[in-house]
C-alpha cells in the first residue's frame, strides 16, 4: 500500500514539499489549504498592486497534482489532529488518516493589541484575499498609513503608494528596519523613502484608533501625538501558526514556533512541521529560503533518506523598498566580541562591511542605496572566502571576479543553486541568464543573484571559447557597423536577404529594428511595405507612441517650434473630437495621448489636411530642431535661428539612424534653445554659426563639443549632413551620438578631421548620401493613409470593429488619462 | 472558430482575434501559424499581437511590445522569466482560413 502522506497547508514551502516529494516514491497525498485559492508566490505579493493577477502569481502546476496523485482540497482548513489514531479533521471531511503528516501552516500577521484595531478599513497584508479589499478600500480613500517599519511594513507601504494613496509608515522604534539595519542606514533609508513621497513617524508606538476628524482614522501614539489617515495596514512582525501543533500536544516553543529536529520532524516522528511555522534550534525563519531547504529535507527523510539534515539557513536580504535597494548580510550589527566595522557613506549610499578581528573573514554587511555587492559580499560569508588585505575595497567599487569562487559557491541560496551546478548548465547549452533561469531555476525567485549568475555564464562560454563580442545578437555575427556596410555595399534592400546571406535563424526583436533601420537609412523606402513591416520596433510599427495602456500618443512635426494660430486651432480640435490628453513636449511640439490603434489613421487624416506631416516622434530618426525666437524679435539676437531651425528640420526630418536625434538652434551665446545639450547644436555669433555635436540631455547629460566656428550656412549644412552620415554609418545600435564619440578612438579631433579637412576621403559621398535622403523623403502617415494595404492594418481585432476593451480612461485635472 | 485568411497577416507578424470574447494573438511565423493570450502580462496591455516575431535558441516567440520580454509561441511561457506564461491556443489552416480550436 502506498504511504499516505497528508499535507496542512498549500503555501509557498507546502508546494515546494509536494514538488519534492513527487517522483521520489509511491505516496497518496492530501493537501489542505484553508485559502480559496492554491499557491502562489507570496514573495511577489506587491507586484499585485502593479497589474500581476493571480493567475500570474500562481506557483501551483496542475500537472503535478495529477501526475503525482495529490489531492487538493482548497478551502478546507484542518481543524483537528488526533495523533494517537493518526487521523486529521478538516472543516469538511470528518477522518483523513495519514502515515506521514506535514505541517506547513505558515504563521499569521501579528496585530499589536491597539484599541480599535478591527475598526473598518483596518487591515492585515498577507494573502491576495487581503490585497483585494485593501485595493477595494483605497478606492474610497486618499491616505493610508502602514504600522510597521519592518521590511513587511515597508512592503506594504510600496502596495500603498502603487494605490495612489498619501502612504504613511508608523515605526514605534527609533528607525526603520531595525532587525536588520543599524542607525545610520536606517536614516538614511528614510531619507530616500520620504525623497519617494511617503512620510515616516518614527517612536511612535500607536495605542488607540478612534474616529477621525478629517478623515477616517484617527492613530493616537503614546506620547500624545496623532495622525489621521483613510485605512491602516498592520504589518508588525507573523508569527508561527503552531495552534493545531498546540492542541495536538507536539512541542511548542516559548515564544511560538513548533520544534523539530534536523529531519524536520516534531516531537512525534510521523509528523513534520516545515517552513515559517517551524522552530529550530530556538529560531524561526521567516523568509522563502530557509522554508524551502526544509521542504527538500522533510521530502527526501519521508523517502527514505535518513541522512538528510537541514542545518540552519542564512537569513541575509537583499530587497528593492519602494525604489530604494536594502541588504543586510549575517552579524550586521557587528555583535560579534571584537568584530571590526568598514563603513562607507554619502547622501545617497550607505555601506558597512562587519569583518572578525583578524580581519580575515567577513561577518556581515550593510547596503542601503546601492546593493550591487550583494552578491559577492554573501560568497564571503557562506563560502568563507578569505577577504583581500584591503577589505574596504569591497565596498568601494570592486566587485568579486566570479572566476575566484569555488565550484561548490552558492549562488541562489533561494533555489539552492551553486557555481558547479551553472558552469555544467553552460556547458550542456545554456547561453545566456534566461535560459539558465529556465533550466537550473537560479535567479527565478528574489533575482539578487542574477548580476553574478550572469558574470558566470559569461565566464564559462569565455573559457569555451564563445565570443561575447559586439555581435548584433544571435542571428548576426557582425557589428551594427560591419552589417551597414554589407548591407550598403551588396546593395541589400529587405530583410530576408540580409539574414540569408550574412546571418542564421528567423531573427528576433533586437537584429530585426537594427537591420530595419539600416536599410532605412541606406534605401529610405517607406518602413511599412510589407517586406519591412514586421521588422519595426513598437513605435515604428504603427508611427505613433506606444503607451503603457496599449494606447498610442501622435506628434506632428512643428518645425523649429513655429507654429500658426491656425494650426493651434486644428490641434486642439483633432484633440477634442477624438477625446485626446495634450501636453506640451519638451521639445516644443504638442504631443495628443490616448489614441486607439483604429483612430490613428482618421486623426492623421485631420492632420495632414491642416497641413501638418509626420513628426517621427516614434522613430530612432531625427526628432525636432528646438529654437529661440532669434533676431526678427529678440533685442539680443544675432542671427535668425527659427528659419536657420526649420532649413535643418525639413532637411533631415524622416533621417533613421542607430538611435534618436535632437538639434537645436540658438540665436546668440544666451543659448535659450539649449544647443550645447544635443546631439547637434547651432549657436549663432556676429560672423555665423559655431556648431557643436555630441551634446545630450536625459539620464547621462554630457555637454556638447565645440566641432567649427563661425560657419556659413552652407559650411554648416555641409559639415552637419557629413557629421550625421559618418554616426549613421559607424555607431552601435542604440548609440547616441554621445556615447559613439566617446567610443571613437580621438574623439571630437578626429571627427573634425573626418568631417571638416575630409581626411578620409569620404565627405563627397557622406554629402551624396545625405542628398538622397532629402529627394527622397516622404511623410510616412500620408503614404500609410493612402495605401489600402497599410491603412487596414490599423485596427485592434483582424475580424471585428470593436475597440479595445481593456483600454480606459479616467478624467484628470479636466484631461482623460489611462485608468 | 473562423479568425481570417492566411494572406490577412503579413508573413512573420501577428494580428488581434476576438475568440469568444476573448483577445487571441494570431501570429504567421515562416508559413506556421501560432495562437496565444494577446494580454501581455507585465503590463496588462492587450498588444502582444504588435510585438516582433523571431526566434531564441530555436524557439519561435515573441517580444511584448511594451516591455519586450519574449513569449514562446509553442508553450506560452515567459522565456526571462519561468513562472510567468500567456495561454495557448491550438490553431488550423482549413484551406486559406486560419481556424482556432
Amino acid at each position: 500500500m502506498n504511504t499516505r502522506v497528508v499535507v496542512i497547508g498549500n503555501g509557498m514551502v507546502g508546494q515546494r514539499f509536494l514538488e519534492q516529494l513527487a517522483g521520489r516514491g509511491r505516496f497518496d497525498i492530501t493537501v489542505f489549504c484553508e485559502e480559496p485559492r492554491p499557491a502562489y508566490d507570496r514573495v511577489q505579493l506587491t507586484s499585485y498592486f502593479s497589474g500581476r493577477t493571480p493567475a500570474e502569481l500562481n506557483l501551483a502546476k496542475k500537472e503535478l497534482f495529477a501526475s503525482a496523485g495529490i489531492t487538493l482540497r482548497l478551502s478546507d482548513p484542518v481543524l483537528a489532529i488526533d495523533a494517537a489514531r493518526k487521523v486529521v479533521r478538516s472543516a469538511r471531511y470528518k477522518e483523513v488518516p495519514y502515515d506521514k503528516l506535514v505541517l506547513a501552516t505558515g504563521s499569521y500577521p501579528f496585530v499589536p493589541p491597539v484599541e480599535g484595531r478591527d475598526r473598518r478599513d483596518c487591515f492585515v497584508y498577507r494573502t491576495i484575499e487581503d490585497l483585494e479589499t485593501i485595493t477595494a478600500a483605497a478606492r474610497r480613500s486618499r491616505t493610508g498609513a502602514v504600522i510597521g517599519g519592518g521590511l513587511l511594513g515597508l512592503e506594504a507601504a510600496k502596495a500603498l503608494k502603487d494605490l495612489g494613496l498619501e502612504t504613511h509608515i508608523v515605526e514605534s522604534a527609533p528607525r526603520l528596519m531595525a532587525v536588520q539595519l543599524d542607525d545610520a542606514a536606517g536614516r538614511l533609508l528614510k531619507r530616500n523613502i520620504e525623497a519617494l513621497g511617503a512620510t515616516v513617524h518614527l517612536q511612535k508606538s500607536t495605542k488607540s484608533i478612534t474616529e477621525g476628524a478629517v478623515r477616517r482614522q484617527r492613530l493616537t501614539f503614546a506620547d500624545g501625538t496623532f495622525l489621521e489617515t483613510d485605512l491602516v495596514v498592520f504589518s508588525a512582525g507573523i508569527r508561527p501558526r503552531d495552534e493545531l501543533a498546540r492542541s495536538a500536544g507536539l512541542t511548542i516553543g516559548e515564544r511560538g514556533g513548533i520544534q523539530i529536529d534536523s529531519h524536520c520532524r516534531t516531537a512525534n516522528p510521523d509528523i513534520y512541521a516545515i517552513g515559517e511555522c517551524a522552530l529550530w534550534q530556538g529560531r524561526t525563519f521567516g523568509l522563502v529560503a530557509p522554508g524551502y531547504q526544509m521542504a527538500e529535507v522533510a521530502a527526501r527523510h519521508i523517502a527514505g533518506d535518513g541522512d538528510v539534515r537541514f542545518l540552519g539557513a542564512d537569513l541575509s536580504t537583499k530587497l528593492k523598498l519602494m525604489g530604494v535597494d536594502v541588504a543586510s548580510i549575517g552579524d550586521a550589527h557587528a555583535s560579534t566580541p571584537d568584530a571590526v566595522s568598514y563603513v562607507y557613506s554619502d547622501d545617497v549610499v550607505y555601506k558597512k562591511l562587519v569583518v572578525s578581528a583578524d580581519r580575515k573573514a567577513l561577518l556581515g554587511a550593510i547596503l542601503v542605496g546601492d546593493a550591487s555587492a550583494y552578491g559577492a559580499l554573501l560568497q564571503f560569508v557562506l563560502n568563507g572566502i578569505d577577504l583581500p588585505a584591503r577589505p574596504e575595497e569591497l565596498i568601494l567599487n570592486k566587485s568579486l571576479n566570479s572566476s575566484e569562487l569555488p565550484d561548490s559557491a552558492l549562488i541562489c541560496s533561494c533555489n539552492n543553486v551553486s557555481k558547479g551546478q551553472i558552469c555544467a548548465a553552460v556547458k550542456e547549452g545554456c547561453r545566456s541568464l534566461a535560459s539558465l533561469k529556465a533550466k537550473t531555476k537560479a535567479a527565478s525567485s528574489c533575482g539578487g543573484c542574477g548580476p553574478l549568475a550572469k558574470s558566470i555564464v559569461d565566464g564559462e562560454l569565455k573559457k569555451q571559447g564563445v565570443a561575447i563580442a559586439n555581435h548584433l545578437c544571435e542571428h548576426f555575427a557582425f557589428s551594427r557597423q560591419e552589417l551597414f556596410h554589407l548591407v550598403k555595399m551588396n546593395e541589400i534592400r529587405d530583410f530576408e536577404t540580409a539574414i540569408g546571406k550574412h546571418g542564421r535563424g528567423r531573427g528576433c526583436d533586437i537584429c530585426k529594428p537594427a537591420v530595419a533601420s539600416i536599410l532605412a537609412s541606406c534605401w529610405n523606402e517607406m518602413i511599412l511595405a510589407p517586406r519591412h513591416a514586421p521588422l519595426q520596433d513598437t513605435n515604428d510599427r504603427f508611427l505613433a507612441n506606444l503607451q503603457r495602456n496599449g494606447t498610442y500618443s501622435v506628434v506632428p512635426r512643428v518645425p523649429g517650434g513655429e507654429i500658426t494660430p491656425h494650426k493651434l486651432i486644428a490641434l486642439g480640435e483633432v484633440a477634442k473630437k477624438y477625446g485626446l490628453y495634450t501636453k506640451i513636449t519638451g521639445a516644443q511640439r504638442i504631443d495628443l495621448f490616448g489614441a486607439r490603434v483604429e483612430q490613428l489613421p482618421h486623426i492623421w487624416e485631420e492632420l495632414i489636411a491642416a497641413g501638418f506631416e509626420s513628426g517621427h516622434a516614434y522613430g530612432k530618426a531625427l526628432r525636432t530642431v528646438k529654437s529661440c525666437v532669434g533676431s526678427t524679435w529678440c533685442r539680443y539676437g544675432v542671427q535668425d535661428s527659427v528659419t536657420m531651425a526649420i532649413e535643418l528640420e525639413n532637411r533631415y526630418r524622416g533621417l533613421r539612424s542607430p538611435h534618436k536625434l535632437k538639434m537645436a538652434v540658438s540665436g546668440c551665446t544666451r543659448e535659450c534653445a539649449e544647443a550645447q545639450g544635443k546631439d547637434v547644436g547651432v549657436i549663432a555669433t556676429e560672423k555665423g554659426w559655431n556648431l557643436y555635436v555630441c551634446g545630450n540631455g536625459g539620464m547621462k547629460p554630457r555637454h556638447a563639443d565645440l566641432l567649427a566656428c563661425d560657419l556659413d550656412s552652407s559650411t554648416l549644412i555641409q559639415y552637419i549632413d557629413r557629421f550625421l552620415m559618418f554616426y549613421i554609418r559607424t555607431a552601435d545600435r542604440l548609440q547616441r551620438t554621445s556615447t559613439w564619440l566617446e567610443s571613437l578612438e580621438g574623439g571630437v579631433e578626429y571627427v573634425r578631421k573626418v568631417v571638416c579637412e575630409d581626411s578620409l576621403g569620404i565627405g563627397a559621398e557622406l554629402e551624396a548620401d545625405m542628398q538622397r535622403h532629402v529627394q527622397t523623403y516622404a511623410c510616412e502617415w500620408k503614404t500609410a493613409i493612402e495605401t489600402p494595404e497599410i491603412r487596414s492594418r490599423f485596427r485592434h481585432f483582424v475580424n471585428s470593429d470593436e475597440p479595445d476593451s481593456g483600454v480606459a480612461f479616467v478624467e484628470e485635472r479636466g484631461q482623460p488619462v489611462p485608468a | 472558430m473562423r479568425i481570417c485568411r492566411v494572406d490577412e497577416i503579413l508573413d512573420n507578424s501577428g494580428v488581434c482575434a476576438l475568440v469568444g470574447g476573448e483577445q487571441v494573438a494570431v501570429f504567421r511565423v515562416d508559413g506556421m501559424i501560432y495562437a496565444i493570450g494577446n494580454r501581455d502580462p507585465f503590463s496588462g496591455a492587450n498588444v502582444l499581437s504588435r510585438g516582433i516575431v523571431g526566434d531564441i535558441d530555436g524557439e519561435p516567440v515573441v517580444a511584448s511590445p511594451v516591455y519586450k520580454q519574449h513569449f514562446s509561441l509553442l508553450t506560452g511561457r515567459c522565456l526571462e522569466d519561468p513562472s510567468v506564461s500567456v495561454p495557448v491556443y491550438r490553431t488550423r489552416v482549413d484551406g486559406s482560413e486560419i481556424q482556432i480550436l
